[in-house]
């Protein structure tokens, strides 16, 4: 018994030791806590072509007390690690190559910590630990974390997100911010609840060969005409059939272009409303599907969707936001995936992008303070140059052709701006134009769900395996499983 | 007194209740408190509401779980179209699974045959079990998608692809296959060792009174078998009513095409998405009892006569 005596406090004085380096060794960068107010500006790199007094200068009335040693920021994949990397000034990165491996900040440890999307894995995260957010320890808060759209108020609309207002984000820095990114991320009573660098305005990008054999034209503005409304859409989708081409690639396509303009939101008052742009978007896809303007089983993000944008495709055009042409679109456009940007790699150059039908976004991140977070004033810092800087803003798009949530720095952009992916086309131009139209004032915390289950329902419907009572009716009852709280008549 | 009692023999009986404590603790906490929080939970109303932010309950409602659970709550009840989706999809695996797997069991089990190589074919049999089985799903995901290898392949003969995965039947002929290929060599191992147990010379009896191989199978092979065929039987069973990750992976969740190949499971899994302690919990208490009674059918239909 001795012995066993022996052995447990043992085991439990390592147990000790080891959790106390582990605390040295994560905070092991800074011994004192974080002035507040003014940053010693000595290791803060200049922001890309910015003056740092505009960076500091809102935070003279908020005074934040004691800031926490470490900056814990949740995310789902490596894109704001990157963007941390290459444009928060004064962001030393841990190794350049692996940004989520996190950094320092103004002395301030930063850590990422990272939870695929898979499975809702990363909102279960969210949900796990922000509730108790404040009961934490120091070192192991939340301070910053990020959300997309479709569910983007879930969180807006609770209390486990700050309004940015009380990390010292003012109307006048989010003044140049498109007006559907605050929006979305509005709470019930008013507050803006969250951030975001990017605007996703969407276009219609599409084949210039085919254009030119089809319509007899490649220009954006001539081809615009032909898929001005969803009656001439479909008139040109005849013809692209006549010829042994198909309008869009799938069932799920066109669909953001429909459920970003419904009249009012998919849930008010608990009660599930299906909007008539939703029923628009069903008929119109099953006309779709069944006079051949579509492929069947090319579901969106699958490889038969991939091919359909390449040299092998057989499609007109894709529905697609900003990050969509110059990263996936661009990317499926080459025969040789590993070669080269240029025109004669595949299809690329082709394309060419007109506004399409209707104004609608797609995707987006939005950066939001975690309630209960010690570290308000670098949550302050990182909301404003990310976001509210202009230099960033143009910094960003220049270098990574990202479209940024700043208008007078966009339109700026947009007076001269050439993309040798587009043939040359001034796409910047067009997104300045369509993000001014884009009403995201319907969104509600159910999208999410709402969104993917019509899509995956009505598959079956598209399919030809049920009818259309029957599809509803199984979207109605997986939603009901979904969100046991809402009426579903 | 007291000393005359005391046994002169040493007791080595509380080393096996000491030893077989890891296995109470083990159990406890992690199958039987969980049991019963199970069974608690299933009688209060209790989610996560908007997605899982607010906690709704919990609230103890009685039997409303169960009765929403069998009558549907108002709309049609659901729970009975997944059983039976679950029980076809059993079906359609396991009987193929347990004929194969007797007929191989025999072949391998029977010493006139001498099968060469019998080791390298039992450990390709088994080999599909050693795969996870989502893994195995996606492989077949990919195999039998619109543009996979399997339409390439008929499409190269001048056939028309089909959509494999839009048709009730062969969704769930997939799913079936994917069970079948991945148990039937563990059943094999299982009915083989069965067989290898029986006494020998039984069958060198039978041979001498000039027993031929079916009389042999089903006088002596199969009533020395069943207990082990009870065992195969049950297992699978309970398994099969347990099926989840195949037609999870292979239709990406949504159970497709119009629910058919959505097991009970799976929509127990649709319910945890907003933490649906209350309904999901009494979900679990009827599969837990129907379990239970399917398991005691089987049993008591195998045993009632022992005489062979």
């Amino acid at each position: 018994m001795k012995k066993f005596k022996k052995v447990i406090a043992l085991s439990l004085a390592l147990a000790m030791g080891l959790s106390l380096a582990a605390c040295t060794s994560g905070s092991g960068d800074t011994t004192a806590p974080q002035p507040t107010g003014g940053d010693d500006d000595t290791t803060a790199a200049p922001a890309p072509g910015g003056d740092e007094d505009t960076t500091e200068a809102p935070n003279a009335e908020l005074d934040f007390g004691e800031q926490g040693d470490v900056l814990n920021i949740y995310v789902w994949n490596t894109e704001f690690a990157e963007r941390m990397r290459d444009f928060m000034p004064g962001f030393e990165v841990d190794d350049k190559d692996n940004p989520t491996n996190g950094g320092t900040l103004n002395g301030t440890r930063v850590n990422f910590v990272v939870t695929p999307t898979n499975d809702n894995a990363y909102q279960d995260k969210l949900d796990a630990t922000l509730p108790g957010n404040a009961d934490l320890s120091a070192d192991d808060k939340v301070d910053i974390f990020l959300i997309e759209a479709d569910y983007a108020l879930k969180y807006v609309n609770s209390g486990v997100t700050l309004p940015v207002s009380e990390v010292g984000i003012t109307d006048a820095d989010t003044a140049d911010m498109y007006q559907y990114t605050k929006d979305i991320a509005t709470a019930d009573d008013g507050s803006l609840k969250a951030v975001s660098w990017q605007a996703t305005p969407g276009l219609f990008a599409y084949r210039r060969d085919i254009a030119t054999e089809v319509l007899g034209t490649d220009d954006p503005d001539e081809v615009q005409g032909y898929v001005k409304d969803w009656a001439t859409f479909k008139d040109t989708a005849a013809k692209m059939k006549d010829k042994g081409y198909t309008m869009v690639a799938g069932y799920d396509d066109t669909y953001r272009t429909y459920s970003n303009n419904m009249s009012k939101p998919w849930v008010t008052d608990g009660v599930l409303n299906i909007d008539q742009k939703i029923i628009d978007w069903v008929n119109d896809t099953k006309e779709f599907t069944d006079n051949g303007y579509l492929n069947t089983g090319t579901g969106l993000w699958s490889d038969a969707w991939a091919k359909e944008q390449g040299p092998d495709g057989h499609t007109f055009g894709f529905f697609y936001s900003t990050w969509g042409i110059n990263f996936t679109l661009a990317g499926n456009s080459k025969a040789d995936a590993e070669g080269p940007d240029e025109v004669g790699n595949g299809i690329w150059g082709q394309y060419a992008v007109c506004p399409g039908p209707e104004a609608y976004y797609w995707g987006g991140t939005w950066i939001c303070a975690a309630a209960g977070t010690d570290n308000q004033q670098l949550v302050h810092d990182i909301m404003y140059s990310m976001t509210c800087d202009p230099d960033v803003a143009i910094a960003i798009t220049k270098e990574t052709l990202d479209y940024t949530n700043n208008q007078p720095a966009m339109e700026e952009l947009a007076k001269d701006f050439s993309s040798a992916f587009l043939g040359g086309q001034n796409h910047i131009a067009l997104f300045v134009d369509a993000a001014k139209q884009i009403d995201m004032s319907n969104t509600c915390p159910y999208d999410q769900g709402c969104n993917e289950g019509i899509q995956t329902a009505m598959r079956d419907y598209f399919d030809g395996t049920v009818d259309y009572d029957t599809a509803l009716a199984n979207f109605k009852s997986a939603l009901q499983t979904k969100y046991p709280e809402l009426t579903i008549e | 007194m007291a000393a005359a009692k005391r046994s002169k023999v040493v007791s080595y009986t509380k080393w096996g209740y000491i030893f077989l404590i890891p296995f109470f603790l083990v159990y406890t906490v992690f199958s039987l408190v969980p049991l019963i929080s199970t069974v608690y939970y299933s009688f209060f109303e209790r989610y996560m509401a908007m997605g899982g932010l607010t906690q709704v309950g919990p609230n103890f409602i009685g039997i409303q779980n169960y009765i929403t659970m069998i009558t549907g709550g108002g709309a049609s009840p659901e729970m009975y179209k997944y059983a039976w989706n679950t029980l076809v999809m059993w079906l359609m695996g396991f009987i193929p699974q347990i004929l194969v797997s007797l007929l191989l069991g025999v072949w391998f089990a029977d010493t006139q045959i001498r099968l060469k190589g019998d080791q390298f074919f039992k450990t390709v049999i088994y080999l599909p079990n050693v795969i996870m089985a989502s893994a195995f799903a996606m492989i077949f995901f990919m195999i039998f998608s619109d543009i996979g290898p399997v339409n390439n392949i008929i499409e190269a003969f001048g056939g028309t692809a089909v959509r494999w995965l839009t048709y009730t039947w062969t969704t769930r002929l997939l799913v079936a296959l994917m069970n079948f290929l991945m148990w039937f060599g563990n059943t094999t191992i299982t009915l083989m060792a069965g067989i290898m147990g029986i006494d020998t010379s039984l069958f060198e009896a039978a041979s001498v009174d000039g027993a031929n191989s079916i009389q042999t199978f089903t006088r002596i092979t199969m009533p020395l078998l069943k207990p082990i065929f009870i065992y195969t039987l049950i297992t699978s069973l309970i398994g099969g009513i347990q099926m989840f990750d195949v037609p999870q992976i292979l239709t990406n969740g949504a159970g497709s095409p119009n629910n058919t190949t959505m097991t009970l499971i799976m929509w127990l899994n649709k319910h945890l998405y907003s933490k649906n302690y209350g309904t999901s919990g009494a979900l679990s208490v009827i599969l837990f009892i129907v379990t239970g009674i399917l398991s005691m059918i089987i049993f008591r239909m195998n045993t009632r006569n022992d005489e062979y």
